[in-house]
């Protein structure tokens, strides 16, 4: 027996050591150490030149907000895109966009085509924010309250029924206050950025 | 038929393959006929009672039957047949059945087929396949019971994504799991033979039509499921490097170096312990692969609904057959000396070079789709791997590899000699160095696909020149060309279509990523928007139905200069149940391009549009049927020669000869 034909079974079992061990954290679940935590502090540059940016401050902004990170290289994005047209239709609450790792013509490119659900999107570019936010893949969607708490956290595309059963329970527990009075957030609803 | 007779058929064929996971191996080791005859009739019934189980959970989706959990979660009365059928294998538990239909068929055909085997060695292979079989099964009984019911039944289903609901869809799993699973045999021949301690030419003429049929189904899955993602969602991309798309390229691409170095083993009984190895690693990446989709440790559009305890049986029953067959290797690859010597430059030295690109491309896919596993497991940060280093890494590989896979057909067995390939590329070579200035000199775009295209060139080039040589045209007058063209051996044409369909599927790729022309528009009734050399002509929109959806279905006529060559009716359906929408992309394909058109939604004096012309794109998939096709070929060729085994050593000793008579004036 040689070294050489060992060599595949201990490449195995290191393989399979790693994937159990990656089969005790769920992806899909919240990365619980960022829950009910104050979302980082950030400034990003606006996707769209002279549209808004969004930064950390937006989601102080004394009521509840949907942060989706989202890419144009990713197709489960744009297989949950249109829940988020709905999404964003519906809610007389702010939706934002992260656009991550992502070139700006080619994030401004899938807005263009698909349809613009955000009212502000940032370019995170190289994915700094997404390391201190523990993005884990794209999409992944945020809900943020009022003093920028993290509330809530799902890794994946969002479907009808998450949308129902998790995400909007989610939103009522974060303190849903009325939307009008509330101080507008930079670049809210109507200002049609992003030319759909 | 009942979801309860489907249920008791599961565990019959569980009990079936217990019996002949442990008994034919036992008669194999003491010499006891007896007890080997018990493999192939259980093996069979198996088969039977699992086709069985299939069958009873077909009908309970055909007939909407709401008392069956898995009916209501992925069924509606409203679907049309062929998505009520092929909703059966659109969730975990029924694709698993699918998968378990397949492994024990092939199974079967082994029993059925394999009378050329020797007794002990074909009871010995039929036992492996029975583990696996027993492992799944037991999966399937005590975590994925597709037969669960549901009572009091609901009186409706929760329907099926719509994006599943398309015929390409329908098809694109059984022929993966063929591909997958079908490669289970190679294992179980790989692994028989370990046991048996017997490697040689024999056994890579057995094992190869196995794979190769195995190696067609998967090609044609994969290029099914792309050819899906290109029409269906509406933006004419055809490959993500999703993961779960990552873990169908892995087996494909450890398939193909396993049918290259098998031809190693048959003709110079060299490379046995890497064949072997190879055999064993491309069913381990299968496994892998089903792991990852069911297990949901990665984020991916294909995932199923997870569920811890699924994900801990599938990573034991990984861990249990890898790990049992790497042992198995680890023990007895010692024993496996090479009796077949050759220098680097030959035949057998260009096999291994592909053998080891294919290898590596393997091993980075597998790494890029599980270093955020790693990284999250080393560093407990969460990343991604993109699109962006796939790319860079296959762009990487390309080059050598096409380069070795042109020259390697004309290099003779044990000791070739460059030059004299040279000599016979001399033309290729001329043609291609033209192409590549053209291409510099009129082409506009990005290096890469560029490159792909000179690649691409070179390699149809080269095969060209290659079967020109084997039918000596040009240096024998026509007929005699002529003869010697309808007289080449199948397996020829499985070499010649199968490179030629690659290339043609690299000047798809590139031409594509180089030339398409897209459109992104408003358009109102009768204006025109200029793509490429083509003109879409907005005619209008009109609302349409179908069985379960509402869709607003949108008219574009195509002109080149006066010429209308193409009407496109794009859709964008809306379905119910679930609700959601689709985009239904309205493609008019002609040989040098596709013209593709979606339709959005309605806007200010208008409708948001998408019009593309994408010059080569549906070579893609073009090339892929060419792949398909040439294993055909020679898996017509192989049947025979396996079935006669006289005649298979006169065509071994033509086949042997052919390529050294030719190398003979170089040298």
């Amino acid at each position: 027996m040689s070294w050489r034909a060992l060599l595949p079974i201990a490449v195995f079992i290191a393989l399979t050591v790693l994937l159990y061990g990656a089969l005790s954290r769920n992806p899909r679940e919240l990365n619980s150490a960022l829950i009910d935590k104050p979302a980082p502090t950030f400034d990003l540059p606006a996707l769209y030149e002279g549209g808004p940016g969004l930064s950390s401050d937006d989601l102080r902004a004394g009521r509840p907000a949907i942060v989706n990170v989202f890419a144009s290289w990713c197709t489960p994005c744009r297989a949950e895109h249109p829940q988020l047209m709905t999404l964003s239709d519906r809610l007389d609450l702010p939706v934002y966009g992260i656009n991550y790792k992502d070139t700006q013509a080619a994030g401004q490119r899938f807005l263009d085509d698909l349809g613009n659900p955000y009212d502000a999107v940032g370019v995170d570019a190289d994915g700094r924010l997404g390391i201190d936010l523990g993005v884990y893949g794209v999409p992944e969607t945020y809900v943020v309250d009022g003093q920028g708490v993290i509330r809530f956290k799902h890794a994946g595309p969002l479907t009808p029924r998450l949308i129902e059963t998790e995400l909007m329970p989610a939103l009522e527990a974060a303190g849903r206050v009325a939307g009008p009075q509330g101080e507008a957030p930079a670049g809210g609803q109507g200002d049609g950025q992003g030319g759909n | 038929m009942s979801p309860e007779l489907g249920h008791l058929s599961l565990w019959l064929a569980f009990g079936l393959a217990a019996i002949v996971a442990v008994v034919p191996l036992i008669g194999a080791h003491r010499g006891d006929a007896r007890l080997m005859a018990v493999a192939e009739p259980l093996a069979v019934g198996q088969f039977l009672f699992v086709a069985l189980a299939f069958a009873a959970l077909t009908q309970a989706f055909i007939v909407s039957d709401f008392s069956v959990r898995l009916v209501v979660a992925s069924s509606h009365t409203d679907k049309p047949l062929l998505y009520k059928i092929s909703g059966v294998w659109g969730n975990h538990e029924g694709s698993l059945l699918l998968w378990m239909v397949i492994l024990t068929l092939f199974a079967a055909a082994v029993a059925a087929f394999g009378r050329n085997l020797p007794v002990s060695f074909r009871a010995r292979v039929l036992s492996v396949q029975s583990m696996i079989a027993t492992g799944f099964l037991a999966f399937i009984l005590f975590t994925s019971n597709p037969f669960e019911r549901l009572i009091p039944a609901p009186p409706q289903g929760q329907g099926l994504n719509p994006l599943l609901q398309d015929p390409g869809l329908a098809f694109h799993p059984p022929l993966l799991y063929l591909g997958y699973v079908g490669f289970s045999i190679a294992f179980s021949f790989a692994v028989a033979a370990l046991i048996d301690g017997r490697i040689g030419p024999t056994w890579a003429r057995w094992v190869r039509p196995w794979t190769l049929a195995a190696w067609m189904a998967l090609t044609a899955g994969i290029a099914l499921g792309s050819w899906w993602a290109y029409y269906e969602l509406g933006w004419g991309g055809w490959w993500f490097w999703d993961p779960v798309e990552n873990a169908s390229l892995m087996p494909w691409l450890a398939g193909t170096a396993l049918l290259h170095s098998a031809i190693v083993v048959e003709k110079r009984d060299a490379l046995k312990s890497w064949t072997i190895l190879l055999a064993i690693m491309t069913f381990s990446l299968s496994l892998l692969g089903t792991f990852l989709v069911r297990s949901g440790v990665l984020t991916s559009v294909h995932a199923f609904a997870t569920d811890p305890a699924r994900g801990v049986f599938i990573l034991a029953l990984l861990a249990l057959t890898v790990g049992g067959a790497l042992t198995l290797y680890a023990w007895r690859a010692a024993s496996l000396e090479a009796s077949g010597l050759y220098r680097p430059v030959s035949r057998e030295g260009m096999l291994v070079v592909n053998n080891l690109f294919l290898a590596v491309s393997a091993a980075t896919v597998l790494l890029g789709t599980l270093y955020p596993l790693i990284v999250d497991g080393l560093l407990g940060e969460k990343i991604t791997v993109a699109a962006p280093f796939f790319n860079t890494i296959t762009v990487a590989l390309a080059p050598g590899f096409l380069l070795a896979m042109a020259i390697g057909p004309l290099m003779a067995w044990k000791r070739g000699s460059l030059k004299s390939v040279v000599k016979d590329l001399r033309p290729a070579i001329v043609g291609t160095a033209l192409f590549a200035v053209f291409t510099l000199v009129a082409l506009d775009g990005e290096w890469a696909p560029l490159m792909g295209l000179v690649l691409g060139v070179w390699l149809v080039l080269a095969t060209a020149m290659e079967l020109a040589k084997r039918i000596k045209l040009f240096s024998t007058p026509p007929w005699v060309s002529l003869r010697r063209l309808v007289g080449l051996p199948k397996r020829q044409w499985g070499l010649t279509l199968g490179h030629l369909g690659l290339a043609v599927t690299i000047l798809g790729i590139a031409g594509s990523e180089a030339f398409t022309v897209e459109k992104l528009v408003t358009v109102s009734r009768g204006q025109s928007v200029e793509a490429g050399p083509y003109t879409f002509i907005f005619e209008g929109v009109n609302p349409a139905a179908g069985p379960n959806y509402t869709a607003v279905e949108g008219h574009f006529r195509v002109q080149r200069g006066r010429q209308t060559v193409a009407r496109l009716a794009p859709e964008e359906r809306t379905y119910t149940s679930p609700p959601n929408t689709t985009t239904e992309a309205a493609i008019k394909p002609l040989w040098h391009g596709d013209l593709y058109a979606v339709v959005g939604e309605p806007e200010q004096g208008g409708w948001s549009a998408r019009l593309y012309y994408k010059p080569l794109v549906s070579w893609i998939w073009a090339g892929a049927g060419l792949m398909v096709v040439g294993g055909a070929i020679s898996l017509t060729d192989r049947r025979r020669r396996v079935g006669a085994p006289t005649r298979a050593k006169a065509d071994r000793a033509d086949a042997s000869a052919g390529p050294k008579s030719v190398a003979a004036p170089a040298e």
